[in-house]
């Protein structure tokens, strides 16, 4: 009974953890912004992105550059959890489990918006080509909220491996190809200003993903933390 | 060690002889079709083959189910049994297929929804088995696999749904014909008898070979008691 009036309460106790722990150590989002970084500039090599180049190229080297990101983050922080006991902790909290795993996952979801709102305006900087629009930035959210979904839920079960530090990628980048999918091609229509009553199919699509993921994440999420 | 069953020594003999009948009927049965000749034959175990992955992986869907609900072992194994014959059909069908595409579409592979999405659907599987390799403590192991079982069959329509939004050029032989589609073609009354009779000759191998993987695996679940009671 108890567990159920303070739903709120633990939800919001797990993520201001989070958030917390971050701005103390500010390790997560330290790591992830450089990795984007290194991950744009390997990109700007590698494709040779002249504006020609860039048009067709822009949402993929975006999504690719925060799902890469978006892994480290999960990791690191499924990881801390993990190592220092602090999951065990959780778990012996009288508290409702799904409040943990959206504690969780509203947590990362901001660790990735925030790493979002920091490369979009430098990459939009570095090409001297804005290419932030709201259209963008809803499905960014779409986006990030099924990726962070699926991948709480899967990072809490590859921290749990032997071979932890390669699984999360594994497990993880088969299952949100419907997600990233639906999310480049939203994107890019937006990036190259289609209108948007056009790519309503994409955004309907991203939505019922999301509910569809976090659904199926939120139900099962108990048989991986039960011991 | 329990003495192989008299049911399942039936079985195999009745599935040996199947799946010869099926391979004659392929053959000799089945007319030859008038464009691509007898590389359309690749198709009735083709499609059968693929039909028997998608079954094991949804049964491996529904065993994790039942386990995450009544915790019992002997899901776990038929999940885990399933999954592996899954990836060998899928894998036969994949292959299959594009040893059917290199004459017909000119190219082993093409990004096609179907042709991608069956890859796809292999590599969350090897991801499966990459998940239940990684874990020591086997109940763990068992809800990881379960849970993992779960989340990967249901994005495989997803996946399809994503992809399909694009032009396809995969032939759809049952239903609805797409003129775009390169390698269509209409079956006639002998072909739909060889292809019916081959999905039905695989599926019996399918219930064959999950009752051998999974007597295996009862035996493999033997051994180890065994090993620990050594270590004791």
């Amino acid at each position: 009974m108890q567990a159920k009036t303070s739903f709120i309460k633990a939800l919001s106790a797990v993520i201001w953890k989070d958030l917390m722990t971050e701005l103390r150590s500010k390790e997560l989002i330290s790591g992830m912004l450089v990795f984007s970084l290194l991950v744009i500039f390997i990109f700007n090599f590698s494709l040779e992105m002249d504006a020609r180049t860039r048009n067709s190229v822009t949402a993929g080297v975006i999504w690719v550059t925060l799902i890469f990101a978006g892994t480290i983050g999960l990791n690191r922080s499924m990881a801390v959890e993990k190592d220092r006991g602090c999951l065990d902790g959780l778990l012996l909290a009288p508290v409702d489990r799904t409040a943990i795993y959206f504690g969780k996952s509203i947590a990362n979801l901001i660790f990735m918006l925030i790493v979002a709102a920091i490369i979009l305006p430098v990459y939009s900087l570095l090409y001297n080509n804005n290419v932030i629009s709201l259209g963008l930035i809803l499905v960014i959210l779409l986006g990030s909220e099924g990726y962070v979904a699926v991948g709480t839920l899967l990072s809490s079960m590859a921290v749990q491996a032997r071979t932890r530090d390669i699984l999360l990628p594994i497990l993880l980048f088969p299952v949100i190809i419907p997600i990233l999918i639906a999310a480049v091609k939203a994107s890019n229509g937006f990036l190259n200003g289609v209108p948007f009553n056009e790519l309503m199919t994409w955004i309907y699509l991203l939505i019922a993903y999301d509910v569809i993921f976090t659904s199926v994440a939120f139900m099962v999420f108990d048989a991986i933390v039960e011991e | 060690m329990k003495e192989k069953p008299l049911k399942l020594k039936i079985l195999d003999w009745v599935t040996i002889l199947l799946f010869l009948l099926a391979t004659a009927m392929v053959f000799f049965y089945a007319p030859m079709e008038r464009v691509m000749g007898a590389v359309q034959k690749v198709f009735y175990f083709h499609v059968a083959a693929g039909w028997v992955g998608m079954l094991s992986f949804f049964f491996a869907a529904v065993a994790g189910i039942i386990y995450l609900v009544k915790k019992d072992e002997k899901w776990d194994l038929i999940g885990y049994s399933a999954i592996e014959i899954g990836i060998v059909f899928t894998l036969i069908n994949v292959v299959t297929g594009a040893i059917w595409a290199r004459p017909i579409w000119n190219a082993w592979w093409t990004w096609d929804p179907r042709l991608t999405t069956a890859t796809i659907m292999e590599l969350v599987y090897f991801a499966y088995l990459m998940l239940r390799q990684g874990i020591d403590d086997p109940e763990r192991r068992q809800r990881f696999g379960a849970v993992y079982a779960i989340v990967g069959f249901l994005s495989v329509p997803l996946t399809f749904f994503s992809i399909r939004i694009f032009r396809t050029i995969h032939p759809v032989v049952i239903g609805g014909n797409d003129p775009t589609a390169v390698g269509a073609f209409d079956m006639t009354p002998l072909m739909l008898q060889t292809l019916l009779f081959s999905i039905l000759v695989f599926s019996v191998l399918f219930i064959d070979l999950m009752w051998h993987r999974i007597r295996l695996g009862q035996y493999m679940n033997r051994v180890d008691e065994l090993k620990m009671r050594l270590q004791d």
